[in-house]
């Protein structure tokens, strides 16, 4: 494997709720080679979901280093974090989470407006990452107007418009019937073989974790076969 | 780039209940706030209309108003033939020793007010050319006769030509109407000044109005009149005199701003309201936002800038509502003649824009606190929210 796009070592985290103390991750240690698709797998509460916000900015870590492309995530300020995510991580959420008000065009075009491109530049990448998603013809839609499988492909479109390091996502298929999850699990494997994205998905669904190269299970923080 | 500007608009149109009502309340105030500015204006520029900058008004010396000023009749005719007097094509001094005195008159509609009556000179009505007698006659000195304003003829009772109503020793009868708009001689009544000074039993005038025969030679007599210790008068030029008098809109203003003041506090409280439900509502959305790299500054002024267009919407529908009564005419208490001053509103572009400015106000007031905690929220506590 070259070198690792993410290297995780004795990465733990501990949320406080009052005088208690939720050991959430515990000392994980984990190398993601670039181009891997990656499936966090686990029961509920064994923080695949943290160590996936972790990876992706979102999250800081108690302890430990989380180094993704060169830079410890730990070490940054808000700021900083929020440029970082902009420029290396594309997130694709449970619940969809696009914009209501705006169309799925505008939606994609979200990330690219903190971009310094012009708007014929955004409006290429834009109507690229929806062709690439198979909803070239559903641009000027609401979020309301779409399926469910559709507007999970908008976000994903929204998420690698800005060509990112990483595509996260957490849980993607866990709103969708099967039929929908099917194509947005063919669609992230495509992505990562055809285009060489690397993923790294959180899942508790084997048969959605089947569709990445590797597993990785967690249980109570820790990871089950040494990562 | 930050975040675009309609995500905020479509956000206020989504939830359009919340918007209006808000929005009414800003137009409300920035109304109530237009109006009276209106208002102050309106008597602001009736007095600044009324003066004539060639005409000089002497009073005695220590008063500010007309009403409270005595001039006897022989200093009159102590300066009345100077040089620097002009002459009308008669030869005569264009001089109108005046003296203004106050009755009270029944309005057509019911109830009392004081009505201003200025006796003027011969040579009164030459130094007031804006003044034009629209219908009847001018009066005849000597037939207790008088010409009153348009607008005291449309006002008030037994005030058409022909009438007649009483006031002092007198019964007086209107002769003509004279048409003064926009000036504060439009609500007064004219007559002779000696015939005043008989029925109201005053051996003295209050004011004399001149005109000198050119800028230089006001200087001069000005200089002349004051350096007289016996005259004791007080000379200067009639539009400064009445731009002195604009002090009259002081006490409106001061209570439509003091008004509008309270009824904003009020609209911003109603705009933090509804944006703090906002924020509520759109708690993921900001989570979102933040993941996909925007900073807590841009969500902060997206928020800041939704209260602002908010109360912009408001603004916008307040000045519209303020418009109908541009133009408009009414009467108010005059503060140094205890008469009735008649005026019309005026709204002007400034004035619309300070309206949209106040309005921009309320909304960045109302907007500060919910767009701080919007841009507060921790991002993954943003995401978990439903």
């Amino acid at each position: 494997m070259d070198q690792p796009i993410v290297q995780i070592r004795e990465l733990s985290k501990v949320y406080q709720h009052g005088d208690i103390e939720v050991v959430a991750l515990n000392g994980i240690s984990l190398d993601i080679g670039r181009g891997e698709f990656v499936a966090l797998m686990g029961p509920s509460g064994s923080g695949k979901s943290t160590l996936l916000h972790i990876i992706a900015g979102i999250d800081r870590p108690s302890n430990g280093r989380c180094v993704v492309e060169g830079t410890d995530v730990g070490d940054l300020s808000e700021t900083e974090l929020a440029a970082w995510r902009k420029q290396h991580v594309g997130f694709v959420f449970q619940t969809f989470n696009l914009i209501p008000v705006l169309t799925a065009f505008e939606n994609v075009e979200l990330p690219l407006l903190l971009t310094g491109l012009s708007a014929r530049e955004r409006r290429d990448h834009v109507e690229a990452a929806l062709e690439l998603v198979g909803l070239a013809d559903r641009m000027r839609h609401l979020p309301r107007q779409l399926s469910g499988g559709q507007e999970q492909r908008v976000a994903i479109a929204r998420a690698l418009v800005t060509d990112p390091t990483l595509l996260v996502a957490d849980e993607p298929t866990g709103n969708l019937d099967a039929h929908s999850a099917a194509d947005v699990l063919a669609l992230l494997q495509t992505l990562n073989r055809d285009a060489g994205k690397t993923v790294v998905m959180v899942t508790h669904d084997p048969k959605a974790a089947a569709h990445a190269r590797r597993m990785v299970h967690l249980e109570k923080g820790e990871l089950l076969n040494g990562g | 780039m930050a975040i675009p500007i309609k995500y905020n608009l479509r956000n206020l149109r989504v939830r359009w209940r919340s918007t209006i009502a808000t929005a009414l309340g800003i137009a409300l105030t920035v109304a109530v706030f237009v109006m009276v500015m209106a208002l102050a204006r309106g008597l602001k520029a009736t007095y600044v209309n009324t003066g004539d900058a060639r005409n000089l008004l002497v009073m005695r010396k220590g008063s500010t108003a007309e009403s409270s000023s005595q001039i006897e009749r022989s200093k009159v005719l102590r300066f009345k033939y100077h040089d620097e007097i002009a002459r009308n094509e008669r030869g005569d001094p264009v001089v109108s020793p005046e003296i203004i005195v106050l009755i009270q008159l029944d309005r057509i509609g019911g109830g009392n007010a004081n009505v201003l009556v200025r006796g003027i000179g011969p040579i009164g009505l030459e130094l007031r050319p804006n003044v034009k007698l629209i219908e009847g006659r001018l009066f005849q000195p000597g037939l207790a006769e008088c010409i009153v304003s348009r607008k005291i003829a449309s006002r008030f009772a037994h005030c058409r030509v022909g009438e007649t109503f009483r006031a002092g020793k007198r019964t007086w009868r209107v002769a003509g109407v004279f048409d003064a708009t926009k000036t504060t001689y439009e609500s007064e009544i004219w007559t002779d000044a000696d015939e005043v000074r008989e029925a109201f039993s005053r051996s003295f005038y209050g004011s004399v109005l001149l005109r000198p025969k050119d800028a230089a030679a006001g200087e001069a007599l000005i200089k002349r009149l004051e350096a007289n210790k016996d005259l004791f008068v007080r000379v200067l030029p009639e539009s400064e005199y009445y731009k002195e008098q604009t002090k009259n809109a002081g006490p409106i203003q001061f209570m439509g701003g003091f008004l509008a003041v309270i009824m904003s506090i009020g609209a911003a409280f109603a705009a933090m309201n509804t944006m703090y439900a906002a924020v509520g509502a759109r708690t993921r959305e900001i989570g979102t936002l933040r993941v996909l790299g925007f900073r807590r500054r841009d969500i902060y002024l997206s928020f800041l800038l939704e209260a602002v267009l908010l109360a912009l919407v408001g603004g916008a529908l307040g000045c519209l509502a303020s418009l109908p009564i541009n133009g408009m005419a009414t009467g108010t208490m005059s503060w140094t003649t205890f008469s009735e001053v008649a005026f019309e509103f005026r709204i002007t572009g400034e004035l619309l824009a300070k309206g949209l400015a106040f309005a921009v106000v309320m909304g960045v007031l109302g907007g500060l606190l919910p767009a701080r905690v919007a841009a507060r929220k921790p991002v993954l506590d943003a995401l978990r929210s439903a």
